[in-house]
């Protein structure tokens, strides 16, 4: 077994060491009735070689967003990842390095958290920002939690343009602790009274720009309401890229803002690991949950860097915890760290810039084909689409062509009415061509 | 002495001390400026022509003004990062026997399976009919930990282990709904000795704590657990093997007392890595459990994530397991995303958007499918082992709480040792890191004073073993022989010395903000 370093012989020697005659003995404090005797029913082990041939099958199986045209979005975004990124975070030293709780071992970790935290920032318009959370959605949620701690309310009204994924890990979450949720309708061209739903009992209005229809939304009015009845507001984004080109959260208004930040250094991965960002005013901070990495000094007067505040984690405080989070999603925020240094101000604009125009052809195109209608005024990479025919059953048959055309919006939505509404998004890796290919499929298939 | 070449090749001679650097670099390990001093706003390290003229749709929401990024070149770059991680120890460095968190050996097969684009370019939300290769592969997972565990249901989606458990307190907070209990049996019973996520865990799905004493050979009482339960109680939140490195060998009849009480079982499976093969939690009267793929299935810790938790179910709680459920149907296996599919389940909602960390679930599997069942149990072995050769190599120099008895894969050692010395298990650490060591895990698990916990896993060979109890053996004679220097400066040699905490606390700095234009600061 190419992974265990032990022979037969250390074993003995080692069994003789400890005193025992036997694997066995070792074994001794569980009861014989609860022993188990080996796996036997689990195959035996394999050689490099056949481990990769079996994966390799399983994963032919699938169509890789790159085979062929991909229009695919709705909260994971297929974007160009320099090789340089995957290339770094392979080095064994972030690889395989633990949680940087002995600092002075662990500077290149802290350092990284530290500029991870300041990009974050930068990008949201905000003061401080944690060293991530898992995934878009559970920084959502954990949102939501932490305004019920600021405010000391326990009701969060929820925009109809969240991503329903999102919407219901916060009802989920409020489900668990007790808190209540108002959820507004689904709302596919931001014509929704956020507005209306804001008054003195409610912690927290929480909103997503770009929403998941596309629409991107001005959030001013509505902090300004929130904070005039004590509520805070929460700032979405399910995608990174757009705050290269869309006025920040932070710039209008946000109290806390979270997204996901797959977008930016991340494979698709299936739905993940993702990499949840999360950024608040500097007078929270004590509320924040997740890990965070601050500046100091050692003790000869260098500069260095460790996790602190931890008085807010659950291996300080326990039941008292701002969260029971003990883990950030380490090496993919530290992907989307290099990328976004390699990116640097003009990439980022520029890259953010191409997916726009990206998207703003395909609606064009798309909106000049026959009985399809485009529903966004407004929209950064991504926009919904009327059809005359139910979603799922265009998707199907794009993808009988080789295309995967979008997301219908009732596979997030079943049963809200949408069935023939579609989720199209456009990004920098699509290239004319396949704009043309899904435009002309869908003339055949419609 | 001179070399054929006539260059002079006797060293001289001096002390690194009275030649400190100009640059504050020592040879290969370089000091490195942040990103935001390195970088420029005209930089970057990505090639992209800029678009034709088109017509924007951003309406009034245009982003104006700097954003403040720094861009690198990929030469800056690829010297920045390369150089942070110098500044890190890894396994790949060297062994980090940190009690509890398993850090194993991270095998690259994993990482050339998970980058497979038919794992790593797919989309969550592309059509089932694409993907039909990612949902084997999760079938085939789910049946790989549930044959381990001798669990009947699995799953698949918390990201993390304190998300695991909080799906598994979930479930159990369903159960007990579904009877009509939600509003009497709120109450969760957690041992002295358990992680903190297990307290955080239980307010989040809020439920209210009340302390387990741990009885003196570091264990949980039958007797203790009978005292408190009642129709208060909604669960015992118990670990095993137990954070003091043993096995809870009462968990059956816990389980018994719990069970009948009507109460539920959730066990922390942090140190599943023990027992494979050995134990089954199905066979103990496990309730629901995580499973910390980054743990007993060697997927990357990466300075903190990302993990990936899935949780076994017994059929008492198995319903209520959270979206997306896998389900086999007559075309293979089936992805349940919305509750109105759900049959006769009743999923207790959802805990983060799409599926789960299927770049985990690859690595995962290709761990498993290497070890085979053979190996895994095996691996398990070796861990207990190691844990018992480290034991009795550092017994007659270091204190053993619950005395010198077998442990599982992880040793405790209390500080009743220093006692006197004037070294603390915090200095003693310190200096482990001048000795080319990751320290133990330290003052963790809460029950006994100055904890070291000490988890060498089945990665070590037996010379790295030796090497490292004699290294230990070294630093406790250090100690008690009076040598406390060595501690309470250390570490001398690692890239910082010893920070200062409790000015990062007090004064926070917490991002990175442009120096003072140099007018304003000679104000």
């Amino acid at each position: 077994m190419r992974y265990l370093p032990l022979s037969e012989t250390d074993r003995g020697e080692m069994l003789a060491r400890v005193g025992v005659r036997s694997m066995d003995e070792l074994f001794a404090d569980i009861p014989q009735a609860m022993r188990a005797h080996g796996l036997p029913k689990l195959p035996r082990h394999k050689g490099e070689m056949e481990v990769e041939r079996l994966l390799s099958r399983l994963a032919a199986q699938n169509r890789p967003a790159g085979a062929g045209p991909f229009f695919v979005g709705a909260g994971a975004y297929k974007h160009y990842v320099p090789a340089t990124v995957d290339h770094l975070i392979q080095r064994s030293e972030f690889l395989t390095g633990y949680t940087p709780y002995q600092p002075e071992i662990a500077q290149g970790f802290l350092q990284y958290m530290f500029e991870f935290q300041t990009q974050v920032c930068l990008l949201t318009g905000m003061d401080v920002a944690n060293a991530s959370v898992y995934d878009g959605s559970t920084a959502c949620g954990e949102a939501v939690l932490m305004a019920h701690r600021v405010t000391r309310r326990r009701k969060a009204v929820l925009s109809g343009g969240l991503h329903p994924h999102y919407a219901e890990v916060v009802r989920t979450l409020s489900a668990l602790g007790g808190d209540t949720v108002e959820t507004l309708a689904p709302d596919v061209r931001a014509t929704e009274d956020l507005l209306a739903a804001i008054d003195d009992t409610v912690s927290c209005v929480v909103v997503q720009t770009p929403d998941v229809f596309g629409n991107l939304r001005d959030l001013q009015a509505i902090a300004d309401k929130a904070h005039a009845h004590g509520a805070l507001l929460i700032a979405v984004f399910t995608e990174a890229m757009s705050l290269g080109l869309v006025t920040a959260p932070g710039d209008m208004g946000a109290d806390i803002v979270v997204g996901e930040g797959q977008s930016i250094g991340n494979a698709l991965n299936f739905g993940g690991p993702y990499v949840g960002l999360f950024a608040t005013r500097a007078k929270f901070v004590r509320q924040m949950p997740g890990r965070l990495c601050g500046e100091t000094v050692d003790a000869e007067g260098k500069r260095g860097f460790v996790l602190t505040l931890s008085t807010r984690e659950q291996h300080i405080r326990r039941e008292k915890a701002t969260s029971n989070m003990c883990t950030s999603s380490g090496l993919c925020a530290l992907a989307f760290s290099i990328h976004l240094a390699l990116l640097g101000e003009v990439g980022l604009r520029r890259v953010a810039r191409i997916n726009h125009a990206a998207a703003v052809k395909l609606a064009d195109a798309l909106g000049a084909v026959p009985d399809v209608e485009i529903l966004n005024d407004t929209f950064f990479n991504e926009f919904t689409v009327k059809l005359p025919k139910p979603a799922a059953d265009v998707v199907a048959a794009l993808a009988a062509k080789g295309i995967l055309g979008g997301v219908p919006v009732s596979r997030l939505l079943p049963g809200a009415g949408l069935d023939d509404h579609l989720l199209v998004a456009s990004t920098e890796v699509n290239t004319d061509d396949d704009r043309a290919a899904l435009v002309a499929a869908l003339q055949e298939v419609l | 002495m001179l070399n054929r070449q006539g260059r002079p090749t006797t060293p001289g001679v001096g002390s690194a001390e009275t030649h400190a650097t100009f640059t504050g670099n020592r040879a290969i390990l370089q000091e490195e400026a942040l990103l935001f001093e390195l970088g420029r706003a005209d930089a970057t390290g990505v090639d992209f022509d800029e678009p034709e003229p088109f017509i924007a749709r951003l309406g009034t929401l245009e982003r104006t003004g700097d954003i403040g990024l720094p861009g690198l070149s990929e030469p800056e770059a690829v010297r920045h990062y390369v150089r942070l991680s110098q500044r890190n120890f890894s396994i790949d460095t060297g062994p980090v026997p940190l009690g509890s968190c398993t850090m194993k050996h991270n095998p690259r097969l994993n990482e050339r399976m998970a980058r497979l684009p038919g794992f790593a370019d797919v989309h969550p939300l592309q059509p089932v009919s694409t993907v039909p290769g990612a949902l084997a592969l999760m079938q085939e997972l789910a049946a790989w930990l549930m044959e381990i565990t001798g669990m009947p249901a699995i799953s698949l989606s918390p990201r993390a282990g304190a998300h695991g458990e909080l799906c598994g307190m979930a479930a159990i907070k369903s159960a007990i709904a579904a009877k009509g209990e939600a509003a009497t049996r709120k109450v969760v019973l957690v041992p002295d000795s358990a992680h903190g996520t297990n307290p955080a865990t239980a307010a989040m799905v809020g439920m209210p704590v009340r302390a387990v004493p741990v009885r003196a050979d570091g264990t949980v009482d039958p007797a203790e657990v009978a005292k408190l339960v009642g129709p208060d109680i909604a669960a015992l939140m118990i670990t095993n093997p137990n954070t003091c490195g043993l096995f809870e060998r009462d968990i059956a009849e816990i389980a018994r007392i719990v069970h009948e009480a009507g109460a539920y079982i959730y066990c922390d499976g942090a140190n599943l890595n023990a027992i494979m093969g050995r134990a089954r939690p199905g066979d103990l009267g496990i309730d629901a459990m995580q499973i910390n793929l980054h743990k007993t299935f060697s997927t990357p810790h990466g300075g903190g994530g990302p993990g990936s938790g899935p949780v076994v179910l017994s059929a008492r709680v198995s319903a209520f397991a959270p979206l997306p459920l896998l389900r086999t149907g007559a075309d293979g296996v089936e992805l349940v995303e919305v509750g109105a599919d759900a049959d006769e389940a009743r999923p207790f909602g959802r805990l983060s958007a799409f599926h789960g960390q299927m770049g985990m679930f690859v690595r995962a599997l290709t761990y498993m499918l290497s070890h085979g069942g053979d190996g895994l149990a095996q691996a398990s072995d070796d861990a207990v082992l190691a844990a018992n050769y480290i034991r009795v190599g550092l017994a007659d120099l270091m204190s053993l709480p619950f005395g010198n008895r077998l442990c599982m894969q992880e040793v405790l050692f209390d500080d009743a040792w220093l006692k006197d010395s004037g070294v603390t298990t915090l200095d003693f650490a310190k200096a482990m890191i001048d000795e080319g060591y990751h320290p133990m895990t330290m003052y963790f698990p809460l029950v006994v004073h100055g904890a070291m916990l000490i988890e060498p896993t089945e990665s070590e060979s037996k010379a790295s073993l030796d090497l490292f109890v004699a290294t230990l053996r070294d630093l406790a004679l250090a100690a008690r022989a009076g040598d406390s220097e060595r501690f309470t400066g250390a570490p001398y040699y690692a890239p910082r010395r010893r920070l200062d905490e409790t000015r990062a606390a007090r004064q926070p700095v917490l991002r990175w903000t442009p120096p003072a234009p140099i007018a304003e600061a000679a104000e």
